[in-house]
């Protein structure tokens, strides 16, 4: 590639500015000001603070509440990150058949894509509303008295529906195109080795879709556990009680609604950790993909 | 060995278009039959149909005694060798050549056998555990015949199988496909729409064009006895010069030349074929040519110009010299094919 030349740095560093001005004062000034608040306790109604150094971390992994929104942070992350790619996968091979109104049935598809988080969660509310949501009332058919916001194990089941609902259509797109992009042939020269539909499925299309598939991991996992705050939000409308919530929610809660700052902040440090071992995780395996031709 | 037998085999599109006209013909055991005709005559059809991967709409296609025309492509024991080689991007050469035969339920040992079998065949033994990826086109293409071969199929199929290739290794693998299957006698289809592929490789070429055979034979048949004029003008290079002429008290004459002084066609228009090196230099001959070019290939020579008008190429050897202008011409015994002048039919 042919290099252009600047003939004084000046000009570069015009042009960098702006990016530059924007990452340093939306990302690394917060993230140091919450790095520095999570060292301080803050009187809740802003009078002052007093250095307390790594007590608000030790409180943390002392907490139980913490190590609660922990755990189902994990299990949610896991369940609905398994649930949107399985049951995009599925869409998209069945969709991927579809000959006749092949277009119409894809568009229908992709529909919820243009749902925002917030709207999916209102939604998800009227589908599940105590009096008359029509899916409460149709799980009260087999004897499931469905009790959103009041039930644990409900509210947990309502959050990782409309999660996974709201993920689904970008996950179907991106394994549709991957589905498409595998030669006609290859799948000819499969259907002549072997009679098997599930049997092809799984030694040819499914490895060709690794690669789209381990993209779509990484960014399933980051939106399960940061971009489901919308949606959390509005089933719980800040006000968890017993409910579950993930870890982004509760950094929320703890510092606006109990206005516990450094102990927010000591927990936006652990997510800002846990962040930067992921990306370097999804780097290093990017690295190492297999490219095919 | 097993013979192929297609009755009245017909593709109708939904939209109506009939890609391929009812066909019917019998492939005998270890027979190297070439589908050729130019892109759209239906060839690849046909072949799509035969492997499986096109339903067909109407007649009977039979492979080795059992009518085939419901079976999945899996159950009809043929093997397909593909255009871009369709090899799986994901496998190693060893487990895309044994991959057909572990959904058998093949012991593995007898997978290894044949696999190593194949690639030593193939020339494979240094790649086995590559991926298609980092093999060459003419190395992909050996993988994807090993992959054919170890099913030990009743029918090997061949859908364009050289056409990614270079000019030279098209030239080398096509005596190589040719020289495997004489050696392992397996009936085989190959569409192509090269006709020199075609002339050298079949025991019996189809010629087809819109949908239709327009021919079916050996090599030299298509070649010195084309049944129409299309045949005569796909198959050669350069093709055969069909010249406007009139049939008149027995001989078929073009202009004021007579061409031929028995001919076997009721007087009116013909189309006269004369292959361009069954015209021969002759100081004597009844026929004046005017040459306008003269192509120099080294081992022959290509003369362009006009017998009566009409335009014509004459083949003449190295030796033979070669000018522009006027070239006293005369013809081989037998080189003169007479076709009607409306339907293109041989007379």
């Amino acid at each position: 590639m042919k290099r252009a030349g600047f003939t004084s740095a000046w000009l570069p560093a015009m042009l960098l500015l702006p990016q530059l001005a924007v990452i340093a004062i939306f990302f690394y000034w917060p993230a140091a000001h919450a790095l520095r608040s999570s060292f301080y306790l803050q009187d809740p109604f802003g009078f002052g603070e007093t250095f307390v150094g790594l007590s608000n971390f030790t409180s943390l992994l002392t907490s139980a509440a913490y190590s609660r929104a922990a755990w189902f942070t994990v299990f949610f992350t896991l369940i609905v990150t398994f649930g949107s790619l399985s049951i995009a996968l599925l869409l998209a091979v069945k969709a991927d058949k579809v000959i006749r109104g092949a277009k119409t049935y894809r568009t229908l598809l992709m529909w919820v894509y243009a749902v925002a988080p917030p709207v999916a969660g209102v939604i998800g509310l009227i589908m599940f509303n105590q009096s008359w949501g029509p899916l409460k009332e149709f799980f009260a058919l087999f004897g499931w008295d469905f009790k959103l916001g009041v039930n644990y194990f409900d509210t947990a089941f309502a959050m990782i529906a409309v999660s996974i609902w709201k993920q689904v259509p970008v996950n179907f797109i991106f394994f549709l195109s991957g589905l498409q992009s595998i030669p006609k042939s290859v799948r000819e020269a499969a259907l002549i080795d072997n009679r098997s539909a599930t049997g092809r499925f799984w030694d040819i299309t499914f490895p060709l879709l690794a690669p789209t598939g381990f993209f779509l991991l990484i960014t399933n996992i980051t939106y399960a556990m940061f971009d489901t705050f919308g949606v959390i939000d509005t089933v719980l409308k800040g006000q968890p009680g017993n409910n579950p919530m993930t870890l982004v929610y509760k950094v929320y809660v703890d510092g606006f609604r109990g206005n516990d700052l450094g102990g927010s902040s000591a927990q936006s440090v652990v997510l800002m950790v846990l962040v930067l071992a992921l990306t370097v995780f999804q780097f290093r395996m990017i690295e190492r993909r297999i490219h095919y031709t | 060995m097993s013979h192929v037998t297609l009755t009245a085999l017909r593709k109708v599109y939904p939209n109506g278009f009939e890609a391929v006209k009812p066909a019917s013909y019998t492939i005998t055991p270890g027979e190297f039959v070439v589908l050729v005709g130019p892109s759209g005559c239906g060839k690849s059809t046909m072949l799509r149909m035969i492997a499986g991967l096109e339903d067909i709409s109407d007649g009977t296609l039979e492979i080795a005694g059992r009518v085939v025309n419901t079976l999945d492509p899996a159950d009809r024991d043929i093997a397909m060798v593909f255009q871009n080689y369709a090899l799986y991007p994901h496998m190693t050469v060893r487990k895309n050549i044994g991959y057909g035969l572990q959904n058998r339920k093949i012991p593995k040992d007898v997978i290894a056998a044949k696999v190593a079998e194949a690639s030593a065949l193939l020339n494979l033994d240094d790649y086995l555990d590559r991926k298609p990826s980092q093999l060459s086109g003419g190395q992909r293409q050996r993988v994807a015949m090993g992959r054919a071969i170890v099913r030990d199929p009743a029918l090997f199929l061949f859908d364009e199988p050289l056409s990614n290739l270079d000019a030279k290794l098209r030239n080398q693998m096509r005596i190589e496909i040719k020289a495997l299957q004489r050696r392992l006698g397996v009936t085989s289809i190959y569409v192509t729409h090269d006709q020199v592929e075609a002339m050298t490789m079949a025991d019996r070429i189809i010629v087809m064009n819109a949908g239709r055979i327009e021919q079916i034979g050996t090599p030299a048949e298509i070649y010195h006895t084309p049944a129409t004029t299309f045949v005569a003008s796909f198959m050669g290079a350069p093709p055969m010069n069909l010249l406007d002429g009139q049939i008149a008290g027995g001989a078929a004459r073009v202009g004021d030349h007579t061409v031929m002084t028995d001919a076997p066609a009721a007087p009116g228009p013909v189309t006269v074929g004369i292959r361009p090196e069954d015209i021969v230099a002759d100081p004597n001959g009844p026929l004046t040519l005017d040459i306008a070019i003269v192509e120099e290939l080294g081992a022959h020579r290509l003369l362009h110009g006009t017998l009566a008008g009409q335009q014509l190429s004459v083949h003449v050897g190295k030796d033979s010299p070669a000018t522009t202008g006027p070239f006293r011409a005369a013809l081989k015994p037998g080189a003169v094919s007479l076709f009607d002048a409306g339907t293109g039919e041989r007379l």
